[in-house]
């Protein structure tokens, strides 16, 4: 949490010597709070006050990155409760977990698909980010041979499971040096851990078995003994408590500061979920509530899909409206005598519209209105996508020089601008087309110009 | 150990309305039982802050007309009970719906405009066939709306049925209607937590009590505006918790006809591979905004696939579970 203009003031030497170029030491506090100058423009500052205002200006919750490479990813550093305050930055890495005691072919079966598996949406590329590998056999040998073997198949980032640190050091050692995740110091463990996790450079979760207290007695001392990359597993796995327990420490970093419980969280939404519809919604409340990894225990693309679609979704930047360029956007080489459809420069459903028309192999002509990043149905309620703002597109896009004839295909959703836009534009025809995107390749077949 | 974490609870003054629908036969309807929601002192399911009374229920969508237009998946499973809405409604019941939503299509399977006599025989042969209290949702055209819901409030008077949806150019005759017969409505706006309160403010205007209102803040599907809605709901939550009068409504979300619509559950060929099989998908995909929007503030989801109707069922009673 940011220090305010005056607690940085207590810290600094108050002699208003001027030689930060500021008149007082307040003024350069001030600065320093609004983060328009660097400390090291005090040559007094002391030591300790340096010290105090650096973990004062560290994120409230630890960015921690896992893997290397193409497939790095990274996770905390979030900075609000709400998405709305102002937006959710990293998103959760979607994991699979494999069990070293499972048949070798299934393992790398697994392994490759949640490689291989990537799903477009609005234009962008969806992965799972993880593996994580569990030591099921409870034999060092056993882990280490099913990591290395893993390993050759992908280079996804790993989250190593076990409860013995000489089984992790076993695994790190076959690991290839992608930077995986150990999982879990107890209160058992936990100076065996970190010494594995030191030696190893690597990020280490933390799991609690009695709520928040352990945990953070337990974060408090793997610091002090020199680790600071830190996951946190607060034990809970059922819905409700989960819920108030990742709630709790999100609220502890960003509203209270609260160091020992900063760092992003693990969880398990397949561990106490007697079915795969359990797991998903588990799953789907970790999205939205606070978590940094989701390792998953099934994967089918008909849940993926859906979840990393909710992922994307809930990590949208709510303060911009996604949208594309209005203007004129061509589908399979249209011609003076294709269709020529209209819509919104909403991403979602120019993306959606897109890919209808695509997908329908007939020549067409779309036209997208600037109607201010708002779907349809929206920015007609809010009048951005009327009579007039069609009118002006059709006319400053000159989209009729491209054309033999003058139809416009108008979203069944405003059929009702059809009256109203033939007055704006003498000699077109308006045509009413689809209400939804997924009807326009029907639509286009019967189209006549 | 060195002392014990303080958990940070925020300290809210306002509390959600409650609303009871439906009326039984001493309170002048006919329904077995009656189904309250709202009376929230916190956000969802954060019981070490607040209480949270009553839990969100479920409703299950009928239609009056056979639905041909609805996805292959939802057809199969419902099979024929969706040619008689008495039927579907007691499947529904049966499926371990609390509330039944029934939608007046406004036409029939031949194309023909609805009467208001049609539409009433067929609300009262849906209020016969199931004890549950029971939401009548118009063709969404405002004249329509206003012809056959207000035939529905008089045929229905008494009941405590749900009307709607009153919008900010069309509210005044359904508001009229359930006020002179004992209904509550339902206010719906377009995402944004202004125009949610502004409507409130006008309907409570006409003397409608706030206890019979309920306030949809129109729902975006997963992938279709979802976070639109969910985000607007935090807020309308928020608001009401901070002790903003006119946001303190329950909230219903249409997540069965929203989530149906899309092409993720309707489309078995001609998608990418990676979508996977239609039917797993199109039910995680009501699933899922189901549980998104539960867990920003829903109080009544309205549902349409009937294993959604288990998951979500499932999933209320773990979030319930203190």
């Amino acid at each position: 949490m940011a220090l305010s203009g005056l607690e940085i003031y207590k810290l600094l030497p108050k002699t208003n010597c001027k030689e930060c170029g500021f008149p007082t030491c307040l003024a350069f506090a001030m600065k320093l709070a609004a983060k328009q100058v660097e400390l090291d423009a005090c040559p007094y500052v002391s030591a300790e006050a340096k010290e105090a205002l650096s973990a004062a200006a560290a994120p409230p919750i630890r960015l921690i990155k896992l893997g290397s490479g193409r497939r790095e990813f990274q996770i905390g550093n979030e900075t609000v409760l709400f998405r709305h305050e102002k937006t959710f930055f990293n998103k959760p890495g979607l994991a699979l977990r494999i069990k070293d005691t499972e048949p070798a072919e299934e393992i790398t079966a697994k392994v490759e698909t949640v490689h291989t598996y990537g799903v477009e949406r609005v234009g962008i590329e969806m992965t799972f980010n993880a593996i994580a590998i569990e030591n099921a056999s409870g034999d060092a040998d056993t882990f280490a041979r099913t990591v290395a073997a893993a390993r050759a198949k992908t280079d996804l980032p790993f989250v190593l499971m076990s409860n013995r640190a000489e089984a992790l050091k076993a695994a790190l050692a076959q690991e290839g040096g992608h930077k995986p995740l150990l999982y879990a110091a107890t209160v058992e463990n936990w100076e065996a851990m970190a010494e594995v996790a030191k030696a190893g450079g690597v990020s280490l979760a933390v799991r609690s078995r009695d709520g928040l207290d352990e945990l953070a007695d337990l974060t408090t001392k793997l610091s002090n003994a020199g680790i600071a990359d830190l996951v946190l597993d607060p034990g809970s796995r059922d819905l409700a408590g989960s819920l108030a327990q990742l709630t709790q420490i999100r609220r502890l970093a960003l509203k209270k500061n609260y160091r020992p419980l900063g760092y992003p969280i693990i969880t398990f939404p397949g561990e106490v979920a007697s079915s795969e519809e359990e797991e998903v919604v588990a799953a789907a409340q970790y999205v939205a509530k606070y978590a940094g990894i989701i390792v998953l225990d099934h994967f089918d693309p008909a849940v993926a899909y859906p979840l990393l679609t909710l992922r994307l979704n809930i990590y949208t930047d709510p303060q911009k409206p996604i949208s594309v360029d209005p203007g004129i956007y061509e589908f399979n080489h249209p011609g003076a005598d294709s269709p020529l459809l209209t819509t919104t420069n909403f991403s979602l459903t120019y993306f959606s519209v897109a890919g209808e028309l695509d997908g329908s192999g007939i020549p067409s002509w779309l036209l997208v209105c600037d109607a201010e990043g708002m779907s349809v149905l929206t920015a007609w309620a809010a009048g951005k996508f009327d009579a007039e703002t069609i009118a002006k597109a059709v006319k400053t896009t000159g989209v009729a020089e491209k054309l033999n004839h003058r139809k416009l295909t108008i979203p069944g959703h405003v059929a009702v601008l059809s009256g109203e836009l033939e007055d704006e534009l003498p000699g077109w025809e308006i045509q009413v087309g689809p209400r939804e995107a997924v009807d326009i390749p029907a639509y286009l077949k019967v189209w006549k110009q | 150990m060195p002392g014990t974490v303080e958990i940070p609870k925020e300290k809210w003054t306002g509390a959600i309305r409650q609303v009871t629908l439906g009326a039984t036969a001493d309170q002048g309807g006919s329904r077995a039982r009656t189904v309250t929601v709202g009376g929230e002192t916190t956000l969802p399911f954060l019981f070490f802050e607040g209480a949270i009374p009553n839990p969100p229920v479920i409703a299950l969508e009928v239609q009056d007309s056979y639905p041909a237009d609805w996805s292959p998946v939802l057809l199969q499973a419902w099979g024929d009970a969706l040619r008689d809405p008495a039927t579907w409604a007691r499947k529904a019941e049966e499926l371990g719906a609390d509330l039944i939503m029934l939608r007046l299509r406004g036409v029939n399977s031949n194309g023909q405009l609805t009467t208001t006599a049609q539409a009433t025989a067929t609300v009262r042969a849906v209020l016969q066939a199931t004890g549950l209290p029971v939401i009548v949702r118009g063709p969404g055209q405002a004249e329509r709306d206003n012809e056959l819901l207000v035939a529905v409030a008089e045929a229905a008077a008494g009941e405590r049925l749900a009307l709607g949806l009153c919008e900010d150019k069309n509210y005044r005759t359904i508001v009229a209607a359930a006020l002179a017969h004992g209904h509550l409505v339902i206010a719906s706006s377009p995402i944004d937590v202004n125009l949610a309160k502004q409507l409130n403010i006008l309907i409570s205007d006409m003397r409608m009590p706030l206890d019979r209102v309920l306030m949809d803040p129109t729902t975006g599907a997963l992938g279709y505006g979802l976070e639109y809605t969910y985000s607007v709901m935090e807020r309308l939550r928020i608001a009401a918790l901070t002790g903003d009068s006119m946001t303190q409504q329950p909230m219903i979300c249409f997540v069965g006809e929203e989530s149906w619509r899309q092409k993720e559950s309707r489309a078995a060929s001609g998608v990418p591979a990676q979508w996977g099989d239609l039917e797993k998908r199109s039910v995680t995909w009501e699933i899922v905004t189901a549980t998104t929007l539960l867990e920003s503030g829903a109080d009544i989801v309205v549902l349409r696939h009937p294993k959604t109707v288990g998951v979500i069922r499932n999933t209320i009673r773990k979030l319930m579970a203190q």
